[in-house]
């Protein structure tokens, strides 16, 4: 089953990002996160968007 | 059918088959496919030929029901259409950047109306032969011939657009060609990859007519098809961010072109750009509108 337009997964490194519909990464660093986030695209085949400096999704388009 | 028949059908069938040849470049676009795609086509053009120049024999024998046929089996050139484009289609699905339904519907359009066009000139060319002398069919044939090249030539993207190079750039997070939003990249080591391979261009349309054409996704996509065939791609399965993209201005109709070329040549890519034919299904005139029914 593939998902098209739908957000695979978030990464973040706020304490205050709370989402249940989908899978959520938390990160101490950026560096850290920016790491997990080359990784996710590969292995998703998405797309990392930066919402902010805080904030990854992972879409798949 | 007496010896006079025969030689003008094998005449026409001859002028028919060379046309079909004629009217076939295997070029960039490497389709029809070298050698066993063209050995289809020029079967598929022989047939046509020899319809074509059978028609005025039967006509002048009075045999009313070989035309019937010929009718019919004329009909059976609308499944060349079908099948190239079930043949592209599924063949489009494994291209790193695919050439989206419009340009196959296109191309398959091509296909099926070049076999009509054999049909003409094998018709004409039986015609010719019957009743004129020899400078007259010459002629006749030569102007067929010139009939079935004006007839393939389409116009080129240059036509419509004026095409400017401009480096692409990152505000914030957001890729932009010019002032046009292309996409959000969010990883910084992609930012740098997209920096350094990338190329920009802005395609400003000659009039308002062209706006259209250019803004339709189907014409975009051919263009990102062609220049990812004749420049090359920097992507692979697996690396979505690494996507060439067309986005529009929506203010003034531009369109905003970013590429991920091999080939790093602004003067080659341009005339690549301009070179992309125009889809006859992109084409709008909106200016043919009739005034008076606007002023209503």
């Amino acid at each position: 089953m593939t998902f098209e337009k739908t957000i695979l997964a978030v990464l973040t490194t706020s304490s205050t990002v709370e989402i249940e519909s989908t899978h959520l990464f938390k990160f101490k660093s950026s560096s850290e996160m920016d790491d997990f986030a080359a990784n996710l695209e590969a292995i998703l085949d998405g797309i990392a968007h930066k919402l902010n400096e805080e904030v990854y999704i992972i879409v798949r388009h | 059918m007496s010896i006079n028949y025969t030689n003008a059908v094998i005449f026409g069938l001859i002028i028919g088959t060379t046309a079909r040849l004629y009217m076939m470049r295997t070029d960039y676009r490497q389709y029809p496919t070298y050698l066993h795609g063209k050995i289809v086509h020029v079967a598929l053009g022989f047939i046509a030929a020899g319809l074509g120049s059978i028609f005025i024999p039967a006509l002048l024998q009075k045999n009313y029901t070989a035309i019937t046929f010929l009718t019919l089996a004329a009909s059976q050139f609308r499944e060349v259409r079908n099948m190239e484009r079930n043949t592209m289609t599924e063949l489009d699905s494994f291209e790193l950047v695919p050439r989206g339904k419009t340009y196959i519907e296109g191309i398959a359009v091509a296909f099926e109306s070049r076999n009509y066009l054999v049909i003409l000139t094998s018709l004409v060319s039986t015609g010719v032969f019957l009743y004129g002398n020899w400078p007259f069919t010459v002629t006749a044939v030569l102007l067929m011939f010139a009939i079935c090249k004006y007839l393939m030539s389409g116009k080129k993207l240059k036509d419509l657009a004026d095409i400017e190079f401009v480096q692409p750039i990152f505000v914030g997070n957001g890729l932009h060609v010019g002032t046009i939003y292309i996409m959000n990249i969010g990883h910084p080591a992609r930012q740098k990859e997209i920096l350094d391979v990338g190329m920009g261009f802005i395609l400003t349309p000659k009039n308002f007519n062209y706006r259209n054409s250019l803004a339709n996704l189907g014409q975009r996509q051919a263009i990102l098809h062609d220049t990812a065939t004749s420049l090359g791609i920097h992507r692979d399965s697996g690396t979505p961010s690494l996507t060439p993209l067309i986005k529009r201005d929506l203010k003034d109709g531009k369109i905003g072109i970013f590429l991920l070329p091999q080939l790093r040549d602004i003067q080659k890519a341009i005339e690549v750009i301009g070179g992309v034919p125009v889809l006859e299904n992109a084409i709008k005139i909106p200016s043919e509108r009739d005034t008076k029914e606007n002023n209503q």
